[in-house]
């Protein structure tokens, strides 16, 4: 029997087990809204906004290691979207993004609402397509999928045209397809793993430098076998917190330009760094040319363009994070290999030094509300049990120092586009991930109201979301760099005529609070923690001055950084 | 490369974003018709182009790779150069045309259009030796490059 393409996509997407679709109608779409509406194996939630969409689908992706899906329109449906994909892109997210398009008969011609999707979004996708017959529709979707969830992943954009989801073809979705062009690598080289075992079993100074592709790769089990195995002491980029149990006695925290001292002095005097999923990021490294000047680098990533990209590395291993640790175990074990106890000790000695000096401590007796304490506070009335999205800014940064991730996919930020706006919508898709589950949204008045209309999205869902909105009238971190390096000429970063949050709230018909004083925050966290089917947006008043530290400038080494 | 469209503009994109050198770039499809061939000159420290050749295999649509400069091979490229031919010129160009194994594929009583291949160096020299006389226009194809002997680029 033949369907119409529309019917086509539904099916296809149904068949590859899509629960959730993210997506705002318009035109170019409208035959493949008509087929959704006529089903219901796919739910389709009603952004408010497209760029909202991808950020839903993206922290549905992020929190289940499942692909999210988008569906919009042609025009400014996509180019709406394209913060969203690129947000995805830098962070190897699996997103599969369907957009809209002109008939083909229009293409080309300056159509209403068009624009070359594929053009516009060729830069920040994974791979994207142009369906131009509806024959091709099922096959592309397949490889859509297949692409965007294998290898290293990433967005793919499907582009659509309304003539392609109207006309007809016979429904056959391939179990899989093969594409010759494109064959991710599924095992790590024996020879290269065998060498960088030797190497660290050798090491005096080692340190595991961990990052997104553990979470990715779902390697979180085997990472934590290797290190306590080792004894090695272990730190996480932004992308990697939870990949390893921050409350473990290893784990030095966070490294990188607001990372933990002990974690940037652990890698600057390491002899044996051991990078795993993880990209040597200028905002990981510092200045490059003062990088880990005594290590020697072993890489695991299973994108061979990661490797030796910023930083020469010594051993190179392409291939899957979970494969290549499992492999290392069974050689470990082959070998009977046992990692130089003497000269750990001696390095533990130092790093617990370097821990003593309690970089993150921070004002307790202050009189206005630190924005450390209230992630403390939020830390504490969770268990850590929370899945935290955050913006981007100074308190994307307190919440990756101060909310020990125990798990992996519980941290949902915006790590390598750094996308203000990010939180809420991926705080939705969290959600609709895991409708039991707590979810917080940690943000700033800045960013909260570059989404902020998603906030209807969360009531027409009953989204029991919690917004942690630390209001210091100040683009934070902006503020910060302009104190530090432009001589205290706040430009633009002052945030005037903000709205009344709380009422701001109430009009979308959820519970607001504002929170003024310290001794009020566990209280008020409590209590709105309690309240399981409202979204409590909680507006805390937080102290204007207070800076992220530890911080190495921009331009300085790891072991260059300021304490406060 | 897969023969599609956006195949090209994937390559071009990519180093254009990256801030990578494209010095030639050719492109037409081969025998297999799903399959265009490329050749791309670009240049860089050793790094830069281990990176240039790692974001290539990252394209989808990128089917196979070989750095040429990795082995003995052959490059070419073809200029079709039109000059004006007039008087003791008409004589000379014919001339140095004949020493570089160029053909004249055009004439007119006052132009000649010639054919030469080579390397591009020896495309350069011819350019260069043509100086004196009066160039209307210069065509060239970019680099060709296969390499010697057995190894291949075949899928």
């Amino acid at each position: 029997m033949e369907l119409t393409g529309a019917e086509i996509f539904v099916r296809c997407l149904a068949e590859q087990g899509v629960e959730h679709l993210f997506g705002y109608p318009g035109g170019a779409v409208l035959p493949i809204y008509d087929a959704l509406y006529q089903q219901d194996k796919v739910q389709h939630v009603l952004v408010r906004h497209e760029q909202a969409a991808t950020h839903a689908a993206d922290g549905y992706a992020r929190s289940t290691g499942k692909p999210g899906v988008v569906l919009v329109t042609s025009g400014p449906g996509a180019t709406n979207a394209v913060t969203g994909i690129a947000t995805a892109y830098m962070d190897s997210i699996p997103l599969v993004v369907f957009t809209g398009q002109v008939p083909t008969a229009l293409i080309g011609n300056d159509a209403f609402q068009e624009v070359d999707s594929v053009g516009i979004t060729r830069p920040c996708v994974k791979h994207n397509f142009l369906v131009k017959d509806v024959r091709d529709l099922a096959t592309t979707i397949k490889k859509a999928f297949y692409i965007a969830t294998t290898g290293r992943p990433g967005p793919v954009v499907v582009d659509i045209p309304k003539d392609v989801s109207a006309a007809k073809a016979e429904f056959h979705y391939p179990k899989r397809v093969t594409m010759r062009s494109y064959n991710p690598v599924t095992k790590g080289h024996p020879r290269q793993i065998r060498k960088a075992v030797d190497l660290m079993l050798t090491a005096k100074r080692p340190m595991l430098y961990t990052g997104g592709g553990v979470i990715l790769s779902n390697a979180s089990s085997q990472l934590v076998q290797l290190t306590r195995l080792l004894g090695f002491p272990i730190t996480n980029t932004l992308m990697g917190l939870g990949g390893y149990p921050a409350t473990d006695r290893q784990c030095l925290g966070m490294l990188g330009m607001h990372g933990t001292y002990e974690a940037n002095m652990g890698m600057h005097n390491c002899d044996v760094l051991i990078a795993i999923g993880a990209r040597f990021d200028d905002r990981v490294t510092g200045n490059i040319e003062k990088f880990c000047p005594t290590a020697q680098i072993i890489h695991i990533d299973i994108d061979p363009a990661s490797i030796s990209k910023n930083v020469k590395v010594d051993v190179p291993i392409v291939g899957p994070v979970d494969q290549v640790l499992k492999e290392m175990l069974a050689v470990i074990k082959e070998i009977k290999g046992k990692p130089d106890a003497a000269a750990l000790q001696v390095w533990w000695k130092q790093i617990e030094e370097w821990r003593a000096m309690d970089c993150l401590k921070f004002d307790r007796d202050s009189e206005l509300i630190k924005p450390q304490a209230v992630l403390e506070s939020l830390y504490k009335i969770t268990r850590g049990n929370a899945y935290v999205t955050s913006d981007v800014g100074q308190h994307q940064m307190w919440a990756a120092q101060f909310y020990k991730f125990d798990k992996p996919n519980r941290w949902i930020n915006s790590g390598g586009l750094g996308t203000m706006g990010f939180g809420l919508p991926a705080a939705m898709g969290v959600q609709f991930a895991h409708p039991k589950e707590t979810v917080a949204c940690v943000t700033g008045e800045g960013s909260i109201q570059m989404c902020i209309q998603e906030l209807s999205t969360c009531l027409q869902y009953k989204l029991p979301l919690k917004v942690i909105n630390l209001n210091n009238r100040y683009l934070g971190m902006v503020r910060q760099w302009q104190q530090f390096f432009y001589d205290g000429r706040y430009a633009m970063s002052y945030m005037e005529s903000l709205p009344d949050f709380v009422k701001l709230a109430e009009s979308y018909g959820h519970v607001g609070m504002q929170i003024t004083r310290p001794e009020d925050v566990e209280p008020a966290l409590k209590e709105a923690f309690k309240m399981k089917d409202r979204l409590v947006f909680m507006d805390f008043i937080t102290d204007q001055s207070e800076n992220v530290y530890p911080m190495i400038p921009a331009g300085a080494g790891q072991n260059e950084m300021i304490l406060v | 490369m897969e023969n599609e469209a956006g195949a090209l503009s994937r390559v071009a994109g990519l180093f254009s974003a990256r801030g990578y050198n494209i010095e030639s770039l050719t492109v037409a499809p081969t025998e297999d018709e799903s399959l265009s061939r490329m050749t791309l000159v670009t240049t860089g420290t050793d790094e830069v182009v281990e990176q240039i050749t790692k974001q290539l295999n990252k394209l989808i649509d990128v089917v196979k790779l070989m750095d040429m400069q990795e082995g003995p091979h052959i490059e070419r490229e073809m200029m079709l150069i039109k000059t004006r031919a007039i008087g003791p010129a008409r004589e000379e160009v014919k001339r140095l045309s004949d020493i570089f194994r160029g053909r004249i594929i055009d004439v007119t009583d006052k132009i000649y259009t010639i054919e030469v291949t080579g390397t591009s160096a020896k495309l350069n020299a011819f350019v260069e030796a043509m100086a004196e006389t009066d160039i209307i226009e210069v065509v060239r194809s970019g680099v060709m490059g296969i390499a010697r002997g057995e190894k291949s680029l075949r899928v």
